[in-house]
């Protein structure tokens, strides 16, 4: 039984229509998403993938209110971030979303314990630094600074710092991409924990299929379209995932 | 296609560029600007004086027998004599303000003048055998709007004369025409009239005799030497003492302007130059560390070391070249408005601003040696490196040891401001560069506005604490009591206190000193000394008072006995004690009790002249009489003189501390401009991590200038520290004999200063504000 669906009852946290990316213009025009329409549900653990190109780096950027559509719709909670301003963007970011990325762009001089402060000083009702990095397993490293610790653990901090704030939003943009499989692993599982112990719908990007088997939904791109979205009836433990 | 790369990083930079090169090119005009100029009036004026022979010494006496000169002519080192006629006089100009006081010379007829010959700027000389013309210091003339044809009439010991104008004149005494006593020259005030040296004799009733023998010396001959057999020759006909050019009013004027920009010059350009290859080097530096990676691959591809280095050595070179060309051309033009500035204060036939090519040389080759040097050091390191070495990246940043000061590990920090504390800790060397670059604007800012506020403070000492009259009258001779009760007499007159004075020589063990000996009342109120506490210092009934700068100089001081000698009159000779001492900024002074000394000179209680306190109202009226009463030799009021001065300073300091300002400011604009680019350069990732993690545009711009803030904090105090050295060392070297800089610091001067600065480094971050708005997000998260 999948653990968050309750696709019919549930409001939609995210729902987009017809929504389109152009950059640049004239002959020179590259159009990223070209009308991708899209219901996600609360609390739902998503993985989302495609090839380079498809569109959905793209996607994640203009859902973590990063980026602006050119055109169509995102509804966040009934509000639509394709109108929002830039100040109502950083506010949206600030309060509802917390992004893990492939580079975990850490603060090189501030500690681990510090660069999830960094975020809770600005939250409403964030979680303790320290609990946020129990959560992810590093209650022993908080004093470390980015250089002093390993890619992975690196990457426990981002999320860490994501969660502390208890988004509504979990956005991860490959967040295995720079790791080994044993590293991916652990950093999966705490995005697991994370997505199950404060409920934050979760939005996960990756190149690797075989992580789609964690998730409780899975939306494929392609040419900038959803060419796929299925529901995953049984998801499995991020160990059991085939690298 | 290695310079393709060049002129594109180049231009990838190029406001760092040029904020760079505006350091440099500050450097360069001011130097530039200082030596052209001493270059300037140093050739303007030993060309002017060689061509019209002005005199090395100046002997003049009570009245002297023409014969007298053969025999001088036999002392050895003198080249040529001449005897001449001066007296003082009394113009009366018909149109304007009523009669001026002036001097009239005589010229010789029976041959071309030997020494001090005018140049004839229009019209001709009096034609010889003439009695009725005369020519006039085209200064004077063109103020007064005569020209040849006018004619002029004044009174010349008591007996009014007319003559006619045949033509202007400039002369190479009266380059800085002062009339005597008075601090600025005044065109109007101070009229000098050249006639042949016959119509002068017999009008003056001095036929055969000269009043003052003025002289050319062979080179390398003995001033000093001269100068003593000149006082003992001459000592029988009234001399008061030979002097030499150092002691000319008009050429100290102009010697004490060379070494104001000697010392302008020594000082400014090193700062700016200093500075300069700091950010060279600093800036070069970062732009090896980004390109490292393309070092790597030009060394793959077989370029040598050298050809590396050149290629960023011509880089450097480039911004060294904009640097020096912009002050090259910024010197010229700023040499070329002070040039026209000082010909209106300095009558030189011309002065052009015309730098030496050695000066050109000079400045090139030290900028070029600092930008380069500093260039060479930056990239050396980096283009040692092995190519596969320099294609990985280099690893990141360490802050593990910054955060072992304690401040930064304080929990009650917030995290943004710890940022900042550990930034400047990681990178000491960095955030020394900004402090430092900083504390120089504000130092040379500072300084300059000190300068300015010493001259507040000298004016404001010699007029209003030691100078309370409202004027000053003197006698052409010495007179009784009665010249006094005379002066108090004329309507306007509210008070007039007695003064006597004598020239004199001050002998202390091997130092002597020429100078001009005053006695006044002990209870004198309109002229004052005040001493170094700022306490009047009144003259003793018997002993001197003297300057401190005159102290200094004799290398005495209170209770001393030094060796007076007067050298007017029967030129007493006795010993006195120095009672106190006093300051003064403007000139030098010796003060006796005029009791005392009319009891040294043995003449009976006699005067020289009065200081005067007068009616405001009345003060045109009052000028007219005292210039028209019989015996006054010079009428001065000091209101005027003081607006002159102020006037003088305005514009001549003005257009310098304005400039002096501007280039204060592109330091800091130029370092920190730099320090917050390359900054923001470096930590663009981590800014645009925050923005994502949703901070405001202000939060992220506060982690970028939060610092610079927090750098300029401690750069002010500092920069004021160091400007107060800087001010020091300005006073003490542009002090001269003329005028001493009293050093004033303000609190208000050092708080505008530290705002300017503040200013700019506001300005400085506002630019690059600019481009944390337009931070690109997506960009920013994409690689590592």
């Amino acid at each position: 039984m999948s653990r968050n669906v309750r696709e019919k009852e549930t409001q939609a946290c995210f729902d987009i229509r017809g929504l389109r990316r152009v950059y640049g213009k004239g002959p020179a025009a590259v159009e990223a998403l070209r009308g991708v329409d899209l219901k996600i549900p609360e609390r739902e653990l998503i993985v989302i993938l495609g090839p380079s190109g498809s569109g959905k780096s793209t996607f994640l950027n203009i859902v973590g209110g990063l980026d602006k559509a050119t055109a169509g719709e995102v509804l966040f909670r009934g509000l639509d971030l394709s109108k929002a301003s830039s100040t109502e963007l950083t506010e949206y970011r600030r309060r509802n979303v917390g992004f893990v990325f492939q580079f975990y762009n850490l603060m090189p001089s501030l500690t681990a314990w510090e660069n999830v402060a960094l975020i809770t000083e600005i939250a409403d009702a964030p979680l303790a630094p320290e609990d946020a990095l129990a959560l992810v397993g590093l209650s022993d490293r908080m004093d470390h600074f980015p250089a002093q610790l390993s890619g992975g653990e690196q990457q426990r901090v981002a999320i860490a710092r994501a969660v502390a704030k208890q988004p509504t939003v979990m956005l991860c943009d490959e967040p295995t991409g720079a790791l080994d499989s044993a590293t991916g692993v652990k950093v999966l599982e705490a995005l697991l924990d994370v997505n199950r112990s404060i409920g934050a719908t979760t939005l996960i990007i990756t190149h690797n299929a075989g992580v789609a088997e964690i998730a409780d939904r899975v939306v494929v791109f392609a040419d900038g379209k959803v060419r796929e979205t299925r529901v995953n009836q049984a998801p499995i433990n991020p160990r059991d995932v085939t690298w | 296609m290695l310079d393709r790369k060049m002129l594109r990083d180049f231009l990838g930079m190029r406001i760092q560029a040029i904020a760079i090169a505006l350091v440099i090119a500050g450097g360069v005009s001011v130097q530039l600007l200082s030596s052209g100029l001493v270059t300037s009036l140093e050739e303007t004026r030993r060309a002017y004086y060689e061509r019209n022979l002005m005199a090395d010494v100046w002997a003049p006496v009570v009245r002297a027998p023409q014969g007298v000169i053969d025999s001088l002519r036999q002392i050895a080192g003198v080249q040529a004599i001449e005897g001449r006629l001066r007296f003082g006089i009394r113009i009366d100009m018909p149109a304007s303000q009523g009669p001026v006081l002036g001097e009239v010379i005589s010229i010789p007829e029976s041959h071309e003048p030997s020494v001090n010959r005018l140049h004839v700027s229009m019209g001709r000389l009096p034609a010889n055998g003439r009695r009725d013309e005369a020519v006039v210091l085209k200064r004077f003339a063109e103020a007064h709007r005569i020209g040849p044809g006018d004619k002029i009439s004044f009174i010349i010991r008591g007996r009014q004369v007319q003559v006619m104008v045949t033509g202007l004149v400039m002369s190479p005494e009266h380059v800085y025409a002062i009339a005597p006593g008075e601090l600025v020259p005044d065109e109007k005030r101070f009229g000098v009239l050249w006639m042949n040296e016959r119509a002068l004799s017999e009008l003056a009733g001095w036929e055969g005799a000269f009043n003052e023998a003025v002289l050319r010396l062979s080179r390398g001959a003995s001033v000093s030497g001269v100068l003593g057999r000149l006082d003992s020759e001459l000592a029988v006909y009234g001399a008061v003492g030979a002097f030499d050019r150092s002691d000319h009013v008009s050429d100290a004027f102009v010697s004490s302007e060379v070494d104001q920009l000697r010392t302008l010059g020594r000082v400014v350009p090193p700062v700016f130059l200093g500075v300069g290859a700091v950010l060279v080097y600093v800036v070069i530096s970062r732009l090896v560390m980004v390109q490292r990676p393309a070092i790597g691959l030009l060394k793959a591809y077989g370029y040598s070391d050298r050809e590396v280095l050149m290629h960023f050595l011509k880089l450097v070179g480039l911004i060294g070249s904009l640097g020096l060309l912009t002050g090259v051309l910024l010197g010229i033009w700023f040499g070329r408005e002070m040039a026209r500035l000082y010909i209106r204060y300095y009558d030189f036939p011309f002065l052009l601003f015309r730098a030496a090519v050695s000066d050109y040389v000079v400045v090139g080759a030290v900028s070029a040696l600092s930008v380069l040097g500093a260039g060479l050091l930056a990239v050396r390191a980096s283009v040692a490196l092995n190519p596969a070495d320099a294609m990985t990246p280099p690893p990141p940043p360490d802050y593990s040891k910054a955060a072992g000061i304690a401040i930064t590990r304080a929990r009650w920090i917030d995290q943004q401001t710890r940022m900042i504390l550990r930034q400047i800790i990681r990178w000491p060397g960095r955030a020394l560069v900004t402090v430092g670059g900083i504390a120089a604007s504000l130092a040379l800012l500072l300084s300059v506005l000190v300068m300015m506020d010493g001259m507040e403070r000298m004016i404001a000492s010699y007029f209003s604490e030691a100078n309370r009259y409202d004027a000053v009258v003197t006698l052409t001779e010495a007179r009784g009591p009665t010249a006094l009760h005379d002066v108090r007499r004329v309507p306007g007159v509210l008070a007039a206190e007695p003064f006597r004075v004598v020239t004199a020589t001050l002998r202390s063990g091997p130092s002597t000193e020429r100078v001009a000996l005053i006695g006044t009342s002990p209870d004198s109120e309109l002229a004052r000394l005040i001493d170094s506490a700022g306490k009047e210092v009144r003259p003793p009934p018997s002993g001197l008072v003297l300057s401190d700068d005159l102290a200094r100089k004799l290398k005495t001081g209170p209770g001393d006995t030094i060796e007076l000698q007067i050298t007017e009159g029967r030129r007493p000779n006795e010993p006195v004690e120095v009672a106190a001492l006093a300051r003064t900024y403007l000139g030098s002074a010796v003060l006796m009790d005029i009791t005392e000394l009319n009891r040294i000179m043995g003449e009976g209680a006699v005067i020289s002249g009065a200081y005067l306190k007068t009616d405001a109202a009345q003060e045109d009226r009052l000028r007219t009489e005292l210039v028209q009463a019989p015996g006054v030799a010079t009428v001065s009021f000091l209101g005027p003189a003081e607006d002159r001065l102020r006037a003088l300073m305005d514009e001549n300091i003005g257009v310098s501390l304005t400039v002096f300002a501007l280039f204060a400011a592109m330091i800091a604009l130029g370092v920190v401009y730099n320090s917050v680019r390359i900054s923001f350069t470096e930590r663009q990732r981590e800014l645009a991590s925050l923005r994502v993690l949703g901070f405001s545009k202000v939060a992220v711009s506060y982690i970028l200038l939060g610092e610079v803030a927090l750098l300029t904090l401690l750069a002010v105090p500092s920069g004021i520290g160091a400007g107060c050295l800087l001010s020091m060392y300005f006073a003490e070297a542009m002090g001269s004999e003329l005028f001493r800089l009293p050093l004033a610091f303000v609190p208000a001067t050092m708080a505008t200063a530290s705002l300017i600065v503040m200013g700019t480094v506001v300005l400085s971050g506002l630019i690059v504000r600019q481009r944390i708005d337009k931070i690109d997000m997506v960009e920013a998260l994409k690689s590592a």
